[in-house]
């Protein structure tokens, strides 16, 4: 067990890896490079939700030869792009199934000519009728998915939640929902392919995971696994956004070097890449709870419906995560949840940061401040006499084998923030005053890793190997774009091994190189692949003393003299090692019980609002996040993560609202899609208490997607607190405060006849 | 080759160039096609994100929305401008201390307009600091790491510049 020892590297705040390369600006993202010869992509787009493709044609102003043209007919392999379900074409092939489906595409060696040639290719539908909302899907207005527009549903129960109803003394009962929410990472999404019939598809883009571009290409091209090649290159941000999307885009620039015989670059201008992109689920949550006299939970019975948009892309495992975040950090003797994803007539929603556990965490955690109306007890005190604790069970029946300390991170939270105080002084300020302040709370905790048999099925390889030159190089096919995968893993190579953070370097994420060690998602880097890395670093110091004659203590002159001597005699000095499940877990896909995360990072947040009574802005003025997630590996990265995390939940609560006007998303532009600037974030206090988890790289849970999680509750649970208003749904834009206000006004005072 | 344009001239970083193309042609292209200068970046094309910031006769100016006949004669300073002799500039280095770069697509954008900030004011106030910022987008960061790296990045400035005014006595 490596967490109870000191380390030298581990837990330093060692300067970001690529840092240096990054603040020159030599650091090399897509739209930097340039290669011999290349030509320029673009796509031709639906401009129709639904239909039929009657024609396609060209005008004549446009001298066509200078293109090359590619459609679905010039696919050699399966049109389909290959996650969970085989259902999404790469290029519509016949009919359309959202606005902005890519149908055609177009290559010509000047990228200033495209945009005119894309205007003047005809494309004539016979429009089908679409559905845009969870209802229209839920009644099958339409079916335009499968044969009832379910692309998943997934149930579970724990106890008899029917048996408590008649004798409880309380019953709540709410209906949340969520709406769409952009990644808006800075850079747009960008690939270069190039194709040769000796070296087959070579990719480089801005990505996330490196092996799942490679399996779509694999199909599409009919290729076998080593004529594809994908390298990530430094990628500016992605935040679940570049998960599954890049192998559409990789699959459409590669075609296009098919058949023009050229290296294609294709990025895409930011209109482009908010229109055609995922985006976060959005969702309806309805929650009926039954509680004792004194305020503790009895049943809780949760129905969840997410919009998964046209295909099904990742929607069951966002809807899985979704649900087995639904009940919040609560013990309850009896739990039932359905939920459900429904296909749409927009672009596919995606992964984004919290993947469902914001959308069903908003609900719960909106609840809660429900109930607490409802049983006339301070929201804080309903969480405390609620809270899991060690030893009990989730809805999934899950065992709490490790310490939970929501008490201890509640005691800081209303400690650091002087929550009664402030209380208090709101209370006395607020009836006198045109803005209204607010505090709220929301807690929460966040599974880390893959859902249930996840991590068992993804079986991942990772390592270490040692250049000539004496470098350390860390082996996985796990990315950076911006969280510190590449600091993280190089500190924990380094202090496994015993030598120097500037001894270690990162491999290029390059499937030709490097093993598959699963996906950069689901705040499982650390935690999983970390841990593959300890433990190859340490295999890699074993190796060396049996078979190279290095000691017990060393100098890093030493050390590479004993890997100069293991690479002479056995030609390479590498060391790899496979995932091992922690013992005892058990999971059963079928009713969704067991061990749903090998462990979970846990936090409390805590705003406070001011909402200006005049304007209806809400505006966050401070906030307050502490959390456990296992050991801090690089406290400046881990707070960096939680400050970032948390700006993009106040955007989801306050400022981020995706238009769609019949499928299209109508404000796809920076002007109009507006995120949290400098000026809009408040100061943020970040805490951390710190329980190794001892399966973890040093100790290390997750942590990228767990601030995400409580900015919208805990906000809007504020703005409650300062006007007496309960808001239902985000995000709230000044309009939306706005209708609530006078709804309730009007409710109030009946207009005179 | 010949071509039909004009030639433009101006400064880059201290370096005199000359280019001939379309006077409309944005600085933005003009920098990272014409002259390889690619540390600065394009996030929106429409002067939103600050990505592109580059600093135009002193001036903090969004590349993207600067047509290249605006840049005749100028002084423009970009992102590679910004260290020195193998040394990082003060705000790069505070930029890696603070954390202040995650994934690092607005940083050349956030540096220069942080560098015009602390050139007019060695001591901002965070209100200043927070509209000195205000038209750079960063979505990593949450602007905290960034405001401790402006604020570290001034008073090492006021460190060296005190330091050089000793030397120099």
């Amino acid at each position: 067990m490596s967490t109870k020892t000191t380390t030298r590297i581990v837990g330093a705040p060692v300067p970001r890896k690529e840092g240096i390369d990054k603040l020159l600006g030599v650091a090399r993202y897509i739209d930097d490079i340039v290669r011999e010869g290349m030509w320029y992509g673009a796509t031709v787009r639906s401009t129709i939700p639904r239909g039929f493709i009657r024609s396609i044609g060209f005008d004549r102003n446009i001298d066509w030869s200078e293109f090359i043209v590619v459609t679905a007919a010039d696919i050699t392999g399966e049109n389909r792009i290959q996650l969970i379900v085989d259902d999404q074409p790469c290029l519509a092939d016949g009919q359309v199934n959202h606005c902005d489906e890519a149908i055609l595409l177009l290559v010509h060696p000047d990228k200033h000519k495209l945009r005119q040639a894309v205007d003047a290719v005809r494309i004539e539908y016979d429009p089908l009728p679409p559905i845009f909302t969870i209802e229209e899907s839920e009644r099958r207005d339409q079916v335009v998915w499968g044969s009832d527009n379910l692309l998943k549903d997934f149930s579970l129960e724990k106890g008899n939640v029917d048996s408590v109803w008649q004798s409880a003394a309380y019953i709540v009962e709410g209906e949340y929902r969520t709406g769409a929410q952009e990644h808006l990472y800075i850079e747009n999404n960008g690939i270069i392919a190039e194709w040769s019939a000796e070296k087959g598809v070579t990719v480089w883009g801005s990505l996330q995971c490196p092996y799942y571009v490679h399996k779509t290409l694999v199909k599409i091209f009919d290729l076998p696994a080593e004529k594809v090649r994908v390298v990530q290159t430094e990628t500016g941000g992605a935040f679940g956004g570049k998960e599954d999307y890049p192998s559409t885009l990789a699959s459409h620039a590669a075609l296009l070097a098919m058949k023009s015989g050229h290296p294609v670059k294709m990025v895409y201008d930011r209109m482009e890449d908010l229109a055609a992109t995922t985006k976060r689920h959005p969702s309806r949550t309805r929650h009926r709870t039954a509680l004792d006299s004194d305020g503790k939970l009895l049943a809780m019975d949760i129905d969840i419906a997410t919009d998964g948009g046209a295909y099904a892309t990742l929607s069951a495992t966002v809807l899985s995560r979704a649900t087995l975040h639904a009940p919040g950090p609560y013990s309850c003797p009896h739990v039932r949840i359905r939920a459900r994803s429904w296909a749409t007539n927009t672009v596919p929603y995606g992964a984004f940061r919290g993947f469902g556990a914001p959308q069903t965490i908003f609900a719960v955690e909106r609840h809660m401040d429900e109930i607490a109306t409802a049983v006339g007890i301070d929201p804080v005190d309903l969480r405390k006499r609620n809270f899991l604790h060690q030893g009990d069970t989730t809805a999934t029946q899950q065992l709490m084998r490790e310490p939970v300390i929501m008490d201890q991170l509640l005691d800081r939270v209303l400690e650091e923030s002087d929550y009664n105080a402030r209380r208090a002084r709101f209370a006395r300020e607020n009836p006198s005053s045109q803005v209204k302040r607010g505090i709220g709370i929301a807690c929460f905790y966040h599974g880390s890793g893959f859902t249930g048999s996840g991590e068992r099925i993804l079986n991942s390889l990772a390592g270490v190997d040692v250049m000539p030159e004496g470098k350390v190089r860390v082996l996985v096919s796990n990315t950076e774009f911006g969280q510190g995968t590449n600091t993280v893993l190089t500190q924990i190579a380094a202090e496994a091994i015993g030598i120097g953070y500037d001894d270690v370097v990162m491999a290029p994420a390059d499937t030709g190189l490097v093993p598959n060690s699963g996906p950069t998602v689901a705040s499982r880097t650390v935690m999983v692949v970390g841990r593959l890395i300890e433990r190859a670093g340490k295999q890699l110091v074993a190796m060396l003393r049996d078979q190279a004659g290095l000691g017990t203590n060393f100098t890093r002159e030493q050390f590479f003299a004993a890997c100069d001597r293991l690479r002479s005699a056995q030609g390479k000095v590498v060391s790899l090692v496979r995932y091992e499940a922690p013992p005892g877990i058990f999971w059963d896909d079928q009713k969704y019980q067991g061990e749903a995360y090998p462990s979970y990072a846990w936090s409390i947040h805590m705003a406070q609002v001011a909402v200006d009574m005049v304007t209806f802005s809400a505006e966050v003025e401070e906030f307050w996040a502490v959390q456990e997630v296992g050991r801090v590996l690089n406290p400046v990265l881990a707070t960096g993560q939680i400050e970032g995390g948390i700006a993009q939940g106040i955007g989801y609560a306050l400022y981020e609202k995706v238009l769609l006007q019949n499928g299209h998303m109508a404000n796809n532009q920076m002007t109009n899609y507006i995120i949290p600037t400098a000026e809009d974030v408040p100061p943020i206090h970040v805490y951390f208490e710190e329980i190794p988890f001892q399966y973890g790289g040093y100790g290390a849970k997750g942590i990228g997607e767990l601030p995400h999680d409580g900015p919208a509750p805990a906000i809007v649970n504020a703005i409650k607190d300062a006007t007496g208003v309960s808001f239902h749904s985000i995000p709230l834009l000044p309009e939306d405060l706005f209708a609530e206000f006078a709804a309730c006004q009007a409710h109030e005072e009946p207009a005179s006849l | 080759m010949n071509t039909p344009w004009p030639t433009i001239r101006f400064t880059v970083n201290g370096k005199d160039c000359a280019v001939e193309v379309p006077p409309m042609k944005r600085l933005i292209d003009v920098l990272r096609e014409d002259l390889q200068l690619t540390g600065t970046k394009e996030g929106c094309g429409e002067g939103e994100c600050g990505s592109c910031s580059v600093r135009l006769n002193g001036e903090l100016v969004n590349s993207c929305l600067v047509p290249l006949l605006q840049v005749e004669g100028a002084d423009v300073q970009t992102v590679e401008g910004l260290a020195s002799k193998g040394t990082l500039h003060p705000l790069q280095q505070a930029f890696l201390d603070c954390g202040g770069a995650q994934c690092g697509i607005c940083t050349p954008g956030m540096l220069m307009a942080a560098a015009q900030l602390i050139e007019n004011n060695l001591h901002p106030s965070m209100a200043e600091i927070r509209e000195g910022l205000a038209g750079n987008l960063c979505r990593c960061t949450g602007f905290i790491r960034i405001f401790e790296s402006v604020i570290a990045g001034a008073s090492q400035t006021i460190d060296s510049s005190a330091k050089k005014a000793h030397n120099a006595r």
